[in-house]
């Protein structure tokens, strides 16, 4: 009767090997960080591509650019979050044990920003320079990536969640998740729009943290319910 | 403790069947009237706009349809949310039947929108912040209605998109409020037109009267659709046998 | 509808086999009683407590081995032991680990990823963690599926001695289980056909 009295539960431990686990997995199959860059590149490379080269057009939409190619790398790399550990069975193993499932959620979110929306955030100046972003609103877009994507992350999961048991499933995921983007769209190219036009930005990274903030707080917990109930 | 007899009963198929069975022919007669009535009044005998002349009769269609479309989205979460709690069957079928319908009115909203941006802007499309938030409210529909559609289990399905009408309602107001501060940011050439600050009681009586019949008529397309849904899903059960039977 | 009026009650060293033919509902019956699936009207109770309220207690003491081994490809066998216990709260031990390894056979693997590994080896990594879990309710559905003869033989003596030391197991198996302390239980699913309703007490 007395086993959770006697034994400490460790959810930290439990997390920390989750996150340990999945990124050894991503470093094993290094397709899973390098590909939503190449991804990120590529469709930053379309514009110019697709409008024009010419400098000026190409620093106005800039902000726009970078931040809505980062929405759709990490939408890219958001289906297989949960859909590999449903595959293999593991998605039984995480639902069976005694530690909180919000809290397991978290640390599949956390190893997934770090494969997706860190390294994206990390490569975003090189894409700044390529499209001609004014240098003063190089460190703002750093920063608000570095809001930002783990809020697309955190939403996302909610949609992973919910179609992990739906065959290409990916068009919904992204369906579900894009109107979720919108706002952190909005205050993210805001920012960094007003820091080009050397206006204060610091308001828009309040925003930001308030949606990091609320996502953190809501986010597991509509993922963890959404897996429960798909898995009945 | 409380009892919830009560609610179960109103939960049980059976029960909402039978009432609103009894309700349809009110509600048809309830609905055709005011709507004919208030759309009479609205499009003939209102006087016209001093600024707009009579292109903004077309309010008496939009302004109920994109009350609608929003108050729908709203019932989806209360029924979710019942659905979520209580594990009532009639909320899962209410949810399921209400967002084609709040979907429609939605898109009724956009079209309706546009048709009256031509002569009042010039231009079919404004990204005006109520029309652009109305667009997004349909992204929220398409995806709800997306997600029932790809799951087969109808128990996993109705679960799934109570989750997910809730996680909408609890970003319907933070889209809301960054669509409002994105568009005041980029006002361009955007005629703040749709805005009322005070309307002529001439002009008010018969669009409260139209939002009114619209509000009627969702209830009586929503009943009817439930109607098939309840039979559809009860098909094995014995009072539906019966009735199908005699 | 599946079943009703199913009822059991296991208590310690049970073992208790379900039985039934394909598509009668074992699996289904399995998760529901795991806590995975709540598609059913019923009680099912952990220590005289419903399992809704117990159910950190209950994820704790059991071990739930489905279909798919929960087993990483990319991972060594050690590996995913080490994860796989951690979620059931269990600090790895190295050299618990390797024993547990070594029991199921797989020694010498240890640090090969699992995508070199057969089937059944693939069931074995599950079984190491199985027994490094020192779960009381183990809750095996198939666990015979694309083990060998030898293998077989194993399995059946290490079901045993859990339920010699206290352990419990709830089992669907087309395998007929030999009945060598005569703890073995057998409950046949055609004979609940119908709505579904299940009792289920974990008590000891």
């Amino acid at each position: 009767m007395a086993t959770t009295e006697q034994q400490s539960m460790r959810g930290g431990a439990a997390c920390l090997a989750l996150i340990k686990r999945d990124l050894t997995l991503a470093f094993r199959s290094p397709g899973q960080i390098v590909n939503p860059m190449a991804f990120f590149l590529m469709v930053a490379s379309l514009f110019p591509l697709g409008i024009a080269p010419d400098r000026d057009v190409l620093s106005q939409l800039a902000p726009g650019i970078i931040w809505i190619g980062a929405l759709l790398s990490v939408l890219m790399s958001l289906d297989s979050l949960f859909k590999s550990d449903q595959d293999d069975g593991s998605l039984d193993q995480l639902l069976m044990s005694p530690h909180p499932l919000p809290l397991l959620v978290l640390a599949k979110v956390f190893s997934h920003w770090l494969t997706s929306g860190f390294c994206l955030t990390i490569m975003a100046p090189l894409l700044a320079i390529m499209l001609h972003l004014p240098a003063d609103a190089i460190l703002p877009l750093f920063v608000t990536l570095l809001l930002g994507t783990p809020v697309l992350s955190l939403a996302g999961a909610i949609g992973a969640a919910l179609t992990v048991r739906i065959q290409r499933g990916g068009v919904l995921l992204t369906l579900l998740s894009l109107p979720l983007y919108i706002p952190v769209l909005i205050f993210a190219t805001g920012a960094v729009n007003a820091a080009a036009e050397s206006l204060p930005w610091n308001g828009h990274l309040l925003w930001l943290s308030v949606f990091l903030l609320l996502g953190l707080c809501l986010a597991p917990l509509a993922a963890a319910g959404a897996l429960r109930v798909i898995n009945e | 403790m409380m009892k919830w007899t009560f609610f179960h009963k109103l939960g049980s198929p059976k029960w909402f069947y039978d009432i609103s069975g009894k309700w349809l022919p009110w509600l048809q007669i309830t609905s055709l009237l005011s709507l004919v009535v208030a759309l009479i009044w609205g499009l003939a005998f209102t006087p016209p706009d001093y600024l707009q002349g009579n292109s903004y009769r077309i309010i008496f269609i939009h302004v109920p349809a994109s009350f609608l479309a929003q108050a729908i989205y709203m019932m989806m979460a209360t029924a979710a949310a019942v659905l979520l709690i209580w594990r009532i069957k009639l909320a899962d079928m209410a949810l399921k039947v209400m967002a084609p319908i709040g979907a429609s009115f939605c898109i009724l909203s956009l079209a309706t929108g546009a048709i009256w941006g031509q002569p009042t802007w010039g231009t079919w499309w404004v990204w005006d912040a109520r029309l652009t938030s109305m667009l997004i409210l349909l992204f929220l529909y398409i995806g709800i209605i997306a997600l029932r559609g790809a799951i087969q289990t109808s128990e996993v399905a109705a679960k799934a998109c109570a989750i997910l009408s809730l996680v909408g309602v609890v970003n319907i107001p933070i889209i809301k409020y960054s669509v409002n501060w994105w568009n005041t940011l980029h006002q361009g050439a955007t005629l703040k037109l749709t805005e009322k600050p005070s309307m002529a009681p001439e002009m008010l009586w018969p669009l409260l009267l139209s939002i009114l019949g619209f509000y009627l008529f969702f209830t009586l397309v929503m009943f009817l659709r439930l109607r098939v849904e309840i039979l559809s899903r009860e098909k094995k059960t014995r009072w539906v046998k019966a009735l199908v039977g005699e | 509808m599946l079943f009703h009026n199913l009822s059991f009650q296991l208590s310690p060293g049970d073992v208790l086999q379900i039985e039934g033919r394909n598509g009668a509902g074992k699996t289904t019956l399995l998760r529901i009683i795991a806590g995975l699936s709540s598609h059913a009207r019923g009680d099912i109770f952990w220590n005289d407590l419903p399992l809704a309220s117990a159910y950190a207690d209950f994820r704790l003491a059991s071990f739930f081995l489905g279909h798919k081994p929960g087993v990483k490809m990319d991972l060594s066998p050690l590996e995913n032991m080490h994860w796989r216990l951690q979620l059931k709260n269990i600090q790895p031990v190295e050299s618990l680990l390797c024993e547990a390894l070594e029991q199921v056979g797989l020694y010498g693997y240890e640090d090969i990823p699992c995508s070199h590994l057969s089937a059944g080896q693939l069931r074995r990594v599950t079984f190491a963690c199985l027994i490094a879990s020192k779960a009381k309710l183990w809750i095996l559905d198939e666990p015979f599926t694309a083990i060998d003869i030898d293998g077989v033989a194993w399995l059946e003596s290490l079901i045993d001695e859990h339920a010699t030391n206290g352990g419990m197991v709830l089992i669907t198996s087309h395998q007929p289980l030999s009945d060598r302390k005569g703890n073995l239980r057998k409950l046949k699913l055609e004979d609940f056909a119908g709505d579904a309703l299940e009792v289920f007490d974990g008590d000891y």
